[in-house]
């Protein structure tokens, strides 16, 4: 038996899954606590030892493979020059690469910028501005402010080639990565080198830096902050591997207790003809996190981006008693809901979530009329074709009814231009073994492949009594 | 000297795309860098593209006859972003109705463009412009300084 063990060192728990490489099955998992503030081992030992009591006896692993969001998970900092443009082209990037965004400026760093950004205290910052010989203006001015500042983390700079020698100059006191422009030409977005480079920073440093790297007797290699894990196992799920076909266009829909990350792997192009797009184009490997939408940390937020009386007709629970719930959630957030009353606003607030999450992520069309009859432009990506949505992550999978939550994510009449998925197939990942896919991609992709496809369940056909056997 | 870089595009709601891409073609043949934002452009996203490729220059295409609308603060849009010395020409079918050229020309020219071509104006003119214009105009060295206040 070949088996590989996956390690997702979590802000709350350290969790274990082993999966058999030959049965493309799991073997069992393994939970403990997240000791990153103490000794990250302490945790790792605890969910070793609940793993073995699962299975007997721990076999010889071939992999051991992590992905961490522990220690605050990768903050970044990105900075560039139009909002618009090369600041949201970092922005997507850094996304992209599992970062937590803690910052994003435009333009000239003024001093009290700089404050602020030294006190978010990075681990990463992004530095973009400029196309390829474009401004360098700006970046340099943003380059040496930096130099000057107290910052020591680590500086990507993927702005302006033509300015890049001197930003190196500048820069030369700091740890500086040089890596291509995340907006080379007008208009054009190539974030993957910088993505790949802020990847390459979190293996060799920050894994360290955060002292995650203590657990490194147990196991081979921290690959990659977890929200990047599940990326990666969106994407062979949708684009599959060499030798196997994936599942096509997909959307992943993941409400945590502090944000709701949504991904897609789609080209987002126009599916009706005849469609202008506007904009900044988006990457098709697309990760959207949303602050203000957490089943816990902000359920207040929640309940007012969606509206009160929206929540209140959804759950049939009165406002005072909501407010009442909110509070209490918000004041525990390790709580997992009790009793019918809970269990309603739990799922009226992971519909919400959902539904906003999306309906920010998707792109919308609009009609904008000109001397030849109406033009319909569209701006973000067009998700109304893609044929796969997925559900994942605990919320939606512990709660009590995944497929009322997962169809928030489709298209609403009610709403005709945001375009969002409108007949997909909806699945669970019952066993949150997208992150674990994800890890295994690099070593195994058609075992991941088929691990994930075989554990992927169709929503509304998962039974609660079954759903709790792996936590 | 450095290459010059040109944006260009169709203003407003406005979808005429034919004339602005030959005019397109033809800087770029003739060694200029060229921006192109096609149709259907608000007046904004000039601004935005000019600043993160530093352009030299924003020439406005508008065919639908509404093009003094949509050019209306567009200098001041300019100066706003720290782009005052930019150079800006306006061309094409430029308000609806019968006016003399001149009369035309000149609420372009009040709006704070550096040109205005009526009409059927050759390409090749354009180019004599640009060429002229950038020698007149004193190099650009000095960097935009209010860039960072308009967020």
């Amino acid at each position: 038996m070949t088996v590989a063990l996956l390690i997702d060192f979590g802000s709350t728990y350290t969790k274990l899954r082993a999966i058999d490489l030959e049965r493309r099955g799991v073997l069992g998992s393994g939970q403990g606590p997240s000791t990153v503030t103490t000794d990250i081992a302490i945790g790792m030992q605890a969910a070793l030892a609940d793993l073995e009591r699962r299975l007997g006896a721990l076999p010889k692993f071939k992999y051991r493979l992590a992905s961490s969001s522990a220690a605050g998970g990768l903050r970044m900092v990105t900075i560039g020059l139009v909002r618009e443009l090369t600041a949201e082209a970092a922005r997507q990037a850094a996304l992209g690469a599992g970062a937590k965004l803690v910052g994003t400026f435009a333009h000239r760093l003024t001093a009290a910028d700089l404050a602020k950004i030294t006190s978010l205290a990075p681990d990463i910052v992004l530095l973009a501005g400029g196309t390829d010989g474009g401004n360098a203006e700006v970046i340099l001015h943003n380059a040496r402010a930096l130099a000057q500042s107290a910052l020591a983390c680590p500086v990507v700079y993927a702005g302006n080639r033509a300015a890049a020698d001197e930003a190196g100059t500048v820069l030369a006191a700091k740890t500086l990565i040089l890596t291509e422009n995340v907006m080379p030409e007008f208009n054009q977005l190539n974030i993957e080198p910088a993505r790949a480079a802020i990847r390459r920073v979190f293996i060799e440093r920050i894994v360290h830096a955060k002292g995650i790297d203590r657990a490194q007797a147990m196991l081979d290699h921290v690959l990659m902050p977890t929200p990047a894990a599940v990326m990666e196992g969106a994407r062979l799920v949708a684009d599959g591997c060499a030798g196997a076909s994936g599942l096509g266009e997909l959307l992943v829909v993941d409400p945590g207790g502090a944000t709701t990350d949504v991904h897609s792997v789609a080209s987002g192009a126009p599916a009706t003809p005849g469609v202008i797009p506007r904009g900044l184009p988006e990457p098709r490997v697309k990760r959207s996190v949303e602050g203000d939408l957490g089943m816990r940390h902000n359920a207040a937020t929640i309940v007012e981006v969606a509206g009160l009386e929206a929540i209140a007709r959804d759950s049939g629970l009165t406002h005072a008693r909501i407010n009442a719930l909110i509070e209490r959630f918000t004041r525990d957030v390790e709580h997992l809901p009790a009793g019918d009353e809970e269990h309603r606003l739990d799922l009226a607030l992971a519909r919400a979530a959902v539904k906003v999450a999306v309906r920010r992520h998707c792109g919308s069309v609009e009609t904008v009329y000109t001397v030849n009859g109406p033009a319909t432009v569209q701006q973000g990506k067009d998700l109304s074709t893609v044929n796969t949505v997925i559900g994942t992550g605990g919320a939606l999978v512990h709660g009590c009814d995944p497929r009322a939550v997962l169809e928030m994510a489709l298209a609403d009449a009610a709403e005709p231009l945001s375009l969002r998925p409108r007949t997909p197939r909806v699945l669970v990942d019952r066993d949150y073994l997208l992150y674990a896919c994800g890890l295994l991609g690099a070593v195994e992709p058609e075992a991941a492949l088929e691990l994930a496809l075989k554990h992927l369940i169709p929503a509304g056909e998962e039974r609660s009594s079954e759903r709790t056997v792996n936590t | 000297m450095k290459q010059k870089t040109i944006v260009t595009g169709v203003i407003g709601s406005d979808t005429h795309i034919v004339g602005n891409r030959i005019l397109s073609m033809t800087l770029e043949k003739a060694g200029y860098k060229v921006v192109s934002l096609g149709a259907l452009t608000p007046a904004p996203e000039f601004i935005k593209a000019a600043i993160e490729t530093n352009a030299d220059a924003i020439l406005i295409s508008s065919l639908y006859g509404q093009g003094e609308l949509d050019c209306r603060g567009f200098r001041d849009l300019c100066i706003e972003a720290g782009l005052d010395d930019m150079l800006l020409y306006v061309g094409g079918n430029l308000i609806v109705g019968k006016h003399p050229w001149p009369r035309i020309e000149k609420i372009f020219l009040d709006l704070g463009f550096d040109r205005a071509a009526a009409p059927g104006t050759r390409v090749e003119t354009v180019l004599e412009w640009l060429a002229h214009d950038f020698t007149v105009r004193k190099i650009k060295t000095e960097p935009p300084i209010n860039a960072d206040e308009h967020r």
